[in-house]
């Protein structure tokens, strides 16, 4: 057998070509079910279900009927959701909106930790655990630990020590800011108890993306750094000049990790019951697409194709810009 | 992901929570097994019924209940798969929702009562509602679920099986019942277990220290809501985390403004939400909301029981499942309820809610004959009070059930749904659920949230009430 | 982009360094330390301690809660309080309430094999993208990278359908329905299919680190495609699999969407649906749930407290490329 692996430094596509075809007719077949069964479950579980779900927002169906029941209604379930429940959908996606902008803070503030941590402190790998330990909490527990421990009005930690007056934290959807937009009623704005869950997301999230960074930083050329301070560089214009462009493969996961999370934001405001002002576009789709309404199939996947067509369309930006700069 | 994934209406612990309606009036005779009955014959049927049972006289002489386990009869067709065809009816499995201590212990005891041997296979309660329409579609044998719009929603899409035999076999059972337990095809397809009926609690000892006495009427209640009020009292304990604590004070609302028929029309999608008869339920109510606790929309309904246990609310809407928060026997003697009170006198107080639970067989279970024989066995009184003496929160369906054991709470529930004239379930009972949780629900905490705004929310539950088809 | 590899030390031979600089830097650094900078690592500590404490508020009252009772002692004297008695009641309540021999045995029963198969057919495929020329390789990944990151609620009403109508022999799944749904078999093929997009993507880059020059010299020494994966590449891959068997374990183990949407039998599902049976059972008891919570997330916990290590370079792996 005078199968040959790639060679050590990519050559030219044509070359590339030729190589392979030196493998034997085992050899192929053998690569072809290698790869072809994990992407054929991979297709068939989450590409062709994704693809379904867009068709299905174009139909009616009763999921308890047959799949002959399904019949075409063109646009009628994105009319609906975008005249009539577009005051949910608005408001879902502005809410998703907030998440991006805020967990985008909670990424700097993570970095900032990883920073901090990462000038040799004392007890730094205890610091450490401890702000990373809510990531491994499943969101069930973590939605229970806040609702119950902290936000309850009655019984919450949180009442206990906010000045003047208990609030509450969980039911209040009142906004704390808010604007009119045209068309559009009501306005749209962020809800207290939205404000509130954002914290419990911020628990969660900061510790994630610290731990990216601790170790982003910790490949960054040491000498790199003395040599920005010899050069009289200080600590802010060390880091911005020096610290943060090497950072830059780091960076592009949390910009992903962080828009997905915001995007796909669903566990934590279920746990805590959905309660109004809270939905993000996850909530709403699981909610008409599952649950006792789950018979309204169609007016559930629009909704979902909103959410699928946000998530791809960040999907597509990552992997388009991802792999041109490392491959081909 | 921790996903719990949809929000139902009902997130009570160990409760089940009231929906849907029947009502109960004298003129019962239905020709129930007419294939076309409508909506709103079933209502009336209802009607009849809940109050026959109820009684403590126990109307019913139509002797003990026959262990209907051995009616359980050839199964139609397609049937059993049955693996024990000479040793009784085999084993089969029942899906439930009883998910508390308590429920679950009572729930074991009242099948084992049958004879009919189970596995019970229970799901915490909120998740099983969840996620009633994919376990539906492979379910256990049997399944617990709710009478009433919410049972006829699935059996007129062909997931349930059809038990009319099981019901021929069936003593104690009044037609008020039967109609709750039938689609609207005329056949049955639920075994109704127990009811409980939503009213408002207090403590009996407050109310003494401070000289409160009942009201009737809304004069009296808002009056005494004053007292309490300047007692240093909150008067009414207020919950909605999860939307549906204050569907049960809407229906009260509703029944007592606008009455029994009204609500029926309006839960079937007949009537506008902009109506001015749906206004005045909403400035009716908020007539009280002074007197709520503040924050409703974000306090559990077990929040509101902690509440009124420790005296500082005065009085709680709520279902006699309420009694299920305590423990100490003391609070438990001092609590007591009395009817919602009368707002419009064309109606008085003569509607009530009380939620009917029982059981459902799948459309095309693995054993049959055994499903038919437990659920049989689960209508007939020896199972109901073998339930009733481990949770006694409930009244009987079946009007042979034992009814000397029931304590004070029980007699008046029992008494309570027998003297009404209408008996009602629960909104999201009476309507289609989806409906109820996420537009009327939504529309319930936007109104508590800025009651200023009724106009604008009626006016969204309007529009979005013509992309539902109700039945 | 440079690589960061597990010791986190990449890249630091393509900057120059030079051993002599460094030390002469290192010393000029600690004398300057010495003299000026105290103020501001205490500002550092005092900073850190306050975000730690923070941090520890909403898990360690629950902690110190699940050991005390709700109705007798948490309710009248409040959650700070010191403790009239420490009991262990709470635990064994929700141990045997919440089912959790039961649950925590399905648990396992799914994650294992998904854990093993997810890593199993990520790295045959991170493989042969990175060893072989393969024409589709960059598309592959693509779609695997992309995948993964899809939202799941979207992909569940035909993924549903699919299990429902999907024949399946009963002596090959714990139901005996005679299709996929309700079997824990459903549950691993969807945790499969979709953690398969990362744990590519993770390896992937990984073994584009490992010299070309050993897979050929295998080659050549007449491993086929099989040897080559299993004899030369596998056990160089040992550390990444580890990082991010570890990290996949948690995810996989928190899981509560698929588990709870897919498995409608009771007596089937996974150790997270458990806090949803206690908390609507005892939602006012604020402790006893607090104790299930706990007992929940320990085997998570432990995971991460004892593969540390292996845990973090399993989330920053994602981050490295070749």
């Amino acid at each position: 057998m005078e199968a040959t692996a790639a060679p050590p430094s990519r050559p030219s596509l044509k070359a590339r070509r030729r190589r392979s075809s030196t493998l034997t007719g085992r050899d192929r077949m053998w690569l072809w079910l290698m790869v072809g069964i994990p992407a054929f479950l991979h297709i068939a579980l989450v590409w062709i279900p994704a693809g379904l779900t867009v068709a299905l927002s174009f139909s009616e169906w009763d999921n308890l009927a047959p799949l002959s029941d399904i019949s075409a209604t063109g646009f009628r379930n994105y009319w609906i959701i975008f005249t009539i429940f577009e005051g949910d959908l608005f408001a879902a996606l502005f809410n998703n909106l907030m998440l991006v902008v805020w967990l985008t803070v909670c990424s700097a503030v993570g970095m900032l930790f990883a920073y901090l941590l990462d000038k040799n402190v004392r007890g730094s790998a205890i610091y450490q655990s401890i702000y990373y330990f809510p990531v491994v909490l499943s969101l069930a527990v973590v939605g229970f630990i806040w609702k119950s421990t902290m936000f309850s009005r009655d019984r919450g930690l949180l009442n206990e020590i906010w000045p003047g007056g208990p609030v509450d934290f969980v039911g209040d959807g009142s906004k704390l800011f808010s604007f009119d937009v045209p068309f559009l009623d009501p306005a749209l704005g962020l809800s207290k108890n939205f404000a509130a869950l954002l914290v419990a997301m911020a628990w969660r999230h900061i510790g994630y993306i610290m731990v990216m960074y601790l170790a982003g930083l910790k490949a960054v050329d040491p000498s790199l750094r003395e040599a920005a301070q010899i050069d009289g560089c200080n600590e802010w214009q060390s880091f911005r000049r020096v610290v943060f462009p090497s950072l830059r493969p780091i960076n592009v996961i949390v910009v992903v990790i962080t828009v997905i999370e915001a995007l796909r934001a669903y566990d934590i405001i279920a746990a805590l019951n959905e309660p109004r002002g809270t939905d993000v576009m996850g909530t709403l789709v699981t909610k008409s697409l599952l649950g006792e309404g789950g018979g309204r199939v169609g007016f559930g996947s629009a909704y979902g194709v909103v959410l699928l067509l946000l998530c791809l369309g960040f999907i597509i930006w990552y992997v388009t810009n991802h792999y041109r700069e490392s491959e081909i | 992901m921790l996903g719990s994934r949809k929000e139902p209406n009902n997130k009570s612990g160990n409760t089940r929570n009231p929906r849907r309606e029947m009502t109960k009036s004298t003129e019962s005779s239905h020709k129930r097994r007419g294939a076309g009955l409508n909506r709103r014959d079933f209502m009336i049927g209802g009607t009849a019924a809940l109050g026959g049972a109820a009684l403590l006289a126990s109307c019913g002489d139509d002797g003990d209940a026959a262990p209907v386990a051995t009616t359980a009869a050839p199964a139609t067709t397609a049937a059993p798969t049955t693996t024990a065809a000479d040793t009784g009816p085999g084993s089969t499995s029942l899906g439930s929702n009883y998910s508390g201590e308590k429920n679950r212990e009572a729930l074991a005891a009242a099948v084992a009562a049958t004879g009919v041997e189970t596995m019970i296979n229970t799901i915490d309660h909120n998740t099983y509602q969840e996620n009633f329409n994919t376990y539906i579609q492979q379910p256990d044998d049997c399944v617990s679920w709710f009478a009433g719009y919410r049972m006829r929603a699935f059996a007129g899409r062909g997931v349930l099986g059809d038990i009319s035999d099981v019901w021929s076999g069936l003593n104690g059972m009044s037609d008020g019942f039967r109609s709750a337990a039938s689609g609207l095809d005329g056949k049955q397809y639920f075994v109704p277990f127990y009811f409980y009926p939503w009213a408002v609690h207090y403590r009996k000892s407050l109310f003494a220290d401070n000289g409160y006495s009942i009201p009737t009427t809304w004069a009296e209640f808002t009056a005494l809501c004053d007292t309490m009020a300047a007692d240093g009292i909150t008067p009414l304990s207020a919950a909605n985390d999860g939307r549906w604590p204050q569907m049960g004070m809407f229906d009260m609302l509703n029944l007592r403004v606008n009455g029994y028929d009204y609500h029926v029309s309006l839960m079937g999608g007949n009537e506008s939400w902009e109506s001015p008869e749906v206004k005045n339920i909403f400035s009716t109510w908020s007539d009280i909301l002074p007197y709520y606790q503040p924050d409703a929309n974000g306090r559990t309904w077990e929040d509101g029981a902690g509440a009124l246990r420790e005296k500082e609310t005065g009085m709680y809407l709520i279902g006699t499942f309420l009694t299920s928060q305590y423990t100490e026997q003391e609070v438990l003697d001092d609590i007591d309820f009395f009817l919602f009170p009368e707002v419009n006198p064309e109606h008085g107080q003569d509607a009530i809610e009380a939620p009917i639970d029982g059981f459902m067989m799948a459309a095309s279970p693995d054993n049959e004959t055994a499903a038919k024989a437990l659920l049989g066995g689960m209508g007939s009184a020896p199972a109901i009070d073998a339930y009733i003496a481990v949770d006694p929160s409930v009244v009987a369906a079946n009007s042979n059930a034992d009814t000397s054991g029931y304590n004070a709470l029980q007699q008046r529930s029992a008494e309570a749904v027998g003297s009404a004239k209408y008996i009602a379930q629960f909104l999201d009972r009476d309507t289609d659920p989806s409906f109820a949780a996420d537009v009327v629900g939504v529309g319930i905490a936007d109104f508590l949230g800025s009651p200023d705004s009724i106009d604008t929310f009626l006016a969204d539950i309007e529009a979005k009430k013509q992309t539902y088809t109700f039945e | 982009m440079s690589a960061v590899t597990l010791d986190g030390r990449s890249g630091s031979e393509s900057a120059g360094f030079d051993p002599e600089l460094f030390d002469q830097v290192r010393l000029r650094r600690a004398q300057r330390r010495g003299s000026k900078v105290k103020p501001m690592r205490m500002l550092l500590h005092g900073f850190l301690v306050v975000m730690a404490i923070g941090w520890l508020v909403p898990i360690g009252t629950a902690i110190y809660n699940s050991f005390r009772d709700y109705a007798t002692d948490t309710r009248t004297n409040g959650p700070f309080a010191a403790p009239e008695t420490l009991t262990l009641d709470n635990y064994r309540a929700a141990w045997d309430v919440g089912e959790m021999s039961k649950t925590f045995g399905n648990t396992a029963f799914i994650v294992i094999p998904a854990l093993f198969l997810t890593l199993l057919l990520a790295a045959i495929v991170a493989y042969v993208c990175t060893r072989y020329s393969w024409k589709f390789n960059i598309v592959f990944l693509v779609l695997f990278t992309a995948g993964n990151l899809m939202p799941q609620q979207v992909l569940f009403q035909p993924l549903f359908q699919f299990f429902k109508y999907m024949p399946w022999p009963d002596f090959l799944s714990d139901t005996d329905t005679g299709n996929l749904l309700g079997t824990k078999i459903a549950v691993i093929l969807i945790h499969v299919a979709f953690q398969i997009g990362f744990c590519t993507f993770v390896l992937s880059n990984f073994m584009k680190t490992i010299p070309k020059e050993i897979s050929e010299a295998a080659a050549v020494d007449g491993a086929g495609v099989w040897r080559g994966f299993f004899q030369v590449i596998l056990p160089l891959t040992r550390p990444a699999l580890a990082a991010l068997g570890t990290l996949e374990f948690t995810w996989l183990y928190n899981d509560f969407f698929w588990g709870s949407v897919l498995l409608n039998q009771g007596d089937e599902r996974p150790i997270t649906s458990s806090i949803a049976v206690l908390n609507g059972q005892y939602g006012s008891d604020f402790n006893l749930v607090a104790a299930a919570s706990i007992l929940i997330a320990l085997p998570t916990l432990l995971v991460y407290l004892i593969l540390q290590k292996q845990f973090i370079s399993g989330l920053t792996l994602g981050a490295s490329k070749g």
